[in-house]
């Protein structure tokens, strides 16, 4: 009995520790006695967790990543905290390990990637006109198997210990001999569980974009954002496969002693790089490039004028989408392959510049004759641009090989990453958030708050990375616990340390925001607020269960057919409203997922009865789904002409 | 648009207080050898290349936001719509194909220079020296000399040396970061990594791949000498230093961080370096007899 609680316990615990496992018993408990007081469950569940529609379970991933923005930028601030000043004993080496092996996974994997998924989920059926995504109950499940991978890798810090081997995983550091703590098993299998998700969604949105756009929308008139999804989506499909691959294998050389990746018996730890970052590269790419749809929207909205060089942007993309693929190998330039190989991968590295270059020209051309009006959203997008040209002509000189030895593995590497991902992703996406949320919550936030918020969180950017360029240079190598005084690392370390501070009070502003806006901001907005031209403001707001009463033509329209409803009065809504049929609710996705995640924390602790008992639950509920006859349901013209009259006396637009 | 100008300002301001904070030279940038040299050559080229780049980005950036912000047009304004212009569009994709080849053919010169023997010592044959890490400690020996030390190499200055990388357990990155930049230590292979001093002088080594605890710690000093010192110094480790033995080793391999020490005779006598050597292309070739 004693033996079988042992495995659970941590293996290095800290005060810190402690702390965080009270508050989440504590935080657990208060959420449940509230959810119980209120007698939500029944809410919640009818709702929410059995939702089939696109709106609800692009909320969900949206919460989901702003949880772990959180939880991710706890960390990133712990670490900076240690690192600013030298010889410093907040944390232990296996704590510092621990944190940034977490910070990495969870803000690439569960902010990051929840965050674009929440756009896929809210924005793409709208973009194109649909009552929904292609397949509704697999799009449920991609969120619940997402959200239980998710879980499994939280619990992993106070139940049996985090990964500690760095987001890479690089075997065989990650093997067990030298990764001891079950930290590495969670890795492997939450990170395998929630990728499933991913891949289900990569599917159903290859396939909602492919055959549900409205009539009269040609793949060239789709919305930039929907192209961007499109192409991201295609990259998840090639990419995600690798990552399935290599994760079973790493799980297998952990759990059943085989040697894929270690040093005896022909294992080679050169594969796990390998495959990693043949799924590794292509998922930044998953993650830029529908911020860059993100930011091709706002930008038009707020010039005021169509998107310059629509089809260079479309053809842009395509090509990083191939390139992508093709430059895996520029994360070892220094694992001795040779010169020859070397210099093709520098070539193809620097060569995705070029795309990426045209669409920062697209941008700025796209102001030009504009009607620039400087909103939140288009705040983020005029700072984007600076600070993401300077990211990628950093990545530009990483990717010249011979100079990337010196590079290779230092702060430089750490600047240049985040330099593309912040200004990049987490700008976009906060951006896209303050533009669709009148779309979603049917008021607007605060745009004084919200402008001031950018430019704190830009000048803590700048300090909290820019300084990392320098160190890097200065031999800073890159996930060192601590240094000593004699290297002159301190000065800019601390002040790194400062820029962290400021990010953190600009992203505690955008809760207040949010509070602030709930509490005062009006509710009396019409349907287009920012004066916009997508598809997705011909909706109402807020946005009917089953999006659009009558699905619009946009043969006569261009690529921005609500702005061109309203300005050449194009007609969108042709026909008369007829029944709609919608798919029903199921909770058989959630009951499956919650099998997965038994399965595998199972896996994690090694207990094969409960790992048993989990893949049978999962096969159970399979077997029930495919015996089971649901044919959805309709809802009647009458209603609907009903639910229009009401959404059009509270003056929506139409 | 003030805002915009305050930016730019606080932004000149704060690189110069940041530059201003490192008062010595930064250390990639303050080369001791010809590899080093190439690629902090590199890297000023491409900060100048690169800095011409973002600042044409933001002057333009500048120039549509000062032009057409909404506050200075009649209110009437109505924005056209623009497909595209041939000729912007080329000038566009084209200035970056120019300067992508440029820094390709830059690339692959340094490339192939770094991975060959140092430019202008070609004609001298090299020291090889074998580089092995493990929790967390660097091991050098030295098959020529017949000697080997821990946490520490002398090399001769002026002479090309010919570190050969490997790993008792996770991937290290061996660094000199002032003669050369890195290259991986693995478990499984030797990989090759051609360094060169031009003058005596003490430099820091690293190891930079996270491998685990003792990363921060994984460090070591190099020293390069003159020939007469060096030589010196063979003789006197051979005088005063003791053998070692396969049972030492074994303690050496220990999981822990070590000082430095000093042994005659080699490692790799009874515990030879992986065989499976990765080659350098056609680099390699040459130097296979010093196996």
């Amino acid at each position: 009995m004693k033996e079988f609680f042992a495995q659970f316990a941590i293996p290095h615990p800290s005060l810190l520790i402690y702390i965080a496992m009270a508050s989440i018993v504590f935080g657990t408990i208060a959420l449940v006695a509230v959810v119980t007081y209120f007698k939500l469950w029944g809410y919640l569940w009818r709702e929410w967790i059995t939702t089939v529609d696109h709106k609800k379970i692009g909320i969900m991933y949206l919460i989901t990543a702003l949880v772990m923005l959180f939880r991710g930028g706890v960390d990133a601030v712990m670490l900076r905290m240690q690192l600013a000043v030298p010889e410093n004993t907040f944390l232990e080496a296996q704590h510092y390990n621990e944190v940034f092996t977490t910070h990495g996974v969870v803000m690439i994997l569960f902010m990051a990637m929840p965050f674009i998924t929440f756009f896929f989920n809210f924005l793409v059926p709208l973009q194109i006109g649909a009552r929904d995504v292609a397949f509704p109950r697999l799009n449920n499940l991609a969120f619940w198997l997402f959200f239980m991978g998710m879980g499994l890798f939280n619990i992993s810090f106070v139940i049996g210990g985090s990964p500690d081997s760095g987001w890479t995983s690089y075997f065989p550091l990650a093997g067990n001999e030298f990764s001891t703590s079950v930290g590495t098993n969670y890795y492997m299998i939450a990170l395998q569980i929630a990728g499933l998700g991913t891949l289900m969604t990569g599917i159903n949105f290859i396939t909602t974009i492919m055959k549900m756009r409205a009539p009269g929308m040609t793949l060239f008139k789709m919305p930039m954002f929907t192209w961007s999804a499109l192409i991201a989506n295609l990259i998840i499909v090639f990419a995600f496969p690798v990552l399935t691959v290599a994760l079973a294998m790493g799980t297998m050389d952990r759990l059943f002693a085989t040697n894929f990746f270690t040093t005896v018996n022909g294992g080679m730890d050169m594969l796990w790089a390998n495959l990693f970052w043949v799924w590794g590269h292509p998922e930044v790419y998953i993650l830029i490039l529908p911020a860059f749809g993100i930011f091709s929207e706002v930008i038009s909205t707020f010039a005021r004028r169509n998107l310059y060089g629509y089809t260079s942007m479309v053809w842009s993309m395509i090509v990083i989408s191939v390139f992508s693929f093709a430059v895996w190998t520029h994360h070892f330039f220094t694992m001795g392959q040779g010169a020859f190989t070397n210099s093709i991968f520098s070539i193809t590295t620097m060569a995705i510049a070029i795309p990426t270059g045209v669409k920062i020209f697209n941008w700025l051309f796209t102001l030009y004759k504009g009607k620039i009006e400087m909103t939140t959203p288009m705040l983020y997008a005029m700072h984007f641009i600076p600070l993401f040209t300077l990211g990628g002509v950093t990545g530009v000189m990483l990717a010249m090989s011979a100079a990337d030895y010196q590079y290779h593995n230092t702060m430089f590497l750490v600047a240049h990453f985040h330099n593309v991902i912040i200004p990049g992703v987490v700008y976009a996406m906060l951006a896209g958030l303050t533009f669709y949320w009148p779309k979603m919550f049917g008021f607007m936030l605060n745009e004084k708050i919200g402008k001031a918020t950018v430019w704190v969180m830009s000048i803590g950017f700048v300090l909290a990375f820019i300084p990392m360029y320098i160190t890097g240079l200065d031999g800073q190598a890159r996930r060192m616990y601590t240094y000593s005084d004699a290297t002159g690392f301190s000065f800019l370390n601390m002040v790194s340390f400062v820029g962290a501070g400021i990010m953190t009070v600009s992203f505690i502003m955008i809760v207040w925001n949010i509070w602030y806006s709930f509490k005062n901001s009006p509710r009396d907005i019409s349907s287009d607020p920012w004066n916009a031209r997508g598809l997705e403001w011909a909706t109402h707001t807020p946005i009917p269960h089953y999006n659009f009463a009558i699905t619009p033509d946009v043969t006569d329209a261009s690529e921005e057919a609500f702005w061109d409803s309203k300005k050449k009065g194009t007609q969108l809504f042709k026909g008369k409203i007829e029944d709609i049929h919608m798919p029903n609710n199921s909770g058989q996705t959630f009951v499956m997922s919650v099998f997965f995640f038994i399965a595998g924390f199972a896996f994690v602790f090694s207990m094969w009865y409960l790992a048993i008992f989990g893949l049978i639950g999962i096969l159970a509920c399979m077997a029930y789904r495919s015996l089971e006859d649901d044919h959805g349901y309709h809802i009647h013209a009458h209603e609907v002409e009903e639910d229009e009259k009401k959404h059009a006396q509270k003056g929506g637009a139409k | 648009m003030k805002n915009l100008k305050a930016t730019l300002l606080s932004f000149i301001g704060l690189s110069a207080v940041l530059l201003a904070g490192c008062n010595d030279k930064l250390t990639v940038l303050d080369p001791k050898g010809p590899q080093a040299q190439r690629q902090a050559d590199d890297t000023m080229l491409l900060i100048t290349l690169m800095g011409g780049i973002v600042i044409t980005v933001v002057a333009i950036l500048i120039f549509m936001l000062f032009k057409y912000r909404a506050s200075k047009q009649s209110a009437d304004y109505e924005p056209p719509h623009i497909h595209g212009h041939w000729l912007v569009e080329t000038i566009m994709i084209g200035i970056p194909v120019i300067i992508v080849i440029f820094l390709s053919v830059v690339s692959v010169k340094s490339n192939y220079i770094v991975e060959n023997v140092p430019e202008g010592y070609e004609d001298q044959e090299p020291l090889v020296i074998y580089a092995s890490s493990s929790d967390w400690k660097w091991h050098f020996s030295y098959p020529e000399q017949g000697i080997e030390t821990v946490n520490y190499v002398y090399i001769p200055a002026n002479r090309p040396v010919e570190f050969k990388l490997y790993s008792f357990g996770p991937i290290t990155s061996f660094w000199i970061p002032q003669l050369g930049g890195q290259k991986y230590a693995m478990s499984d292979m030797v990989t090759t990594l051609h360094l060169a001093a031009d003058n005596p002088g003490e430099f820091w080594g690293r190891n930079a791949n996270f491998s685990g605890r003792g990363t921060a710690e994984n460090i070591f000093d190099v020293k390069a000498m003159t020939a007469k010192e060096f030589d010196e110094w063979v003789t006197e480790v051979h005088e005063t230093a003791d053998p070692i033995t396969e049972e030492k080793f074994d303690e050496l391999l220990e999981p822990g961080h070590l000082g430095k020490s000093t042994y005659t005779g080699t490692h790799l006598e009874f515990s030879p370096a992986p065989h499976h050597e990765h080659h350098d292309d056609e680099a390699a070739e040459d130097h296979s007899s010093h196996e």
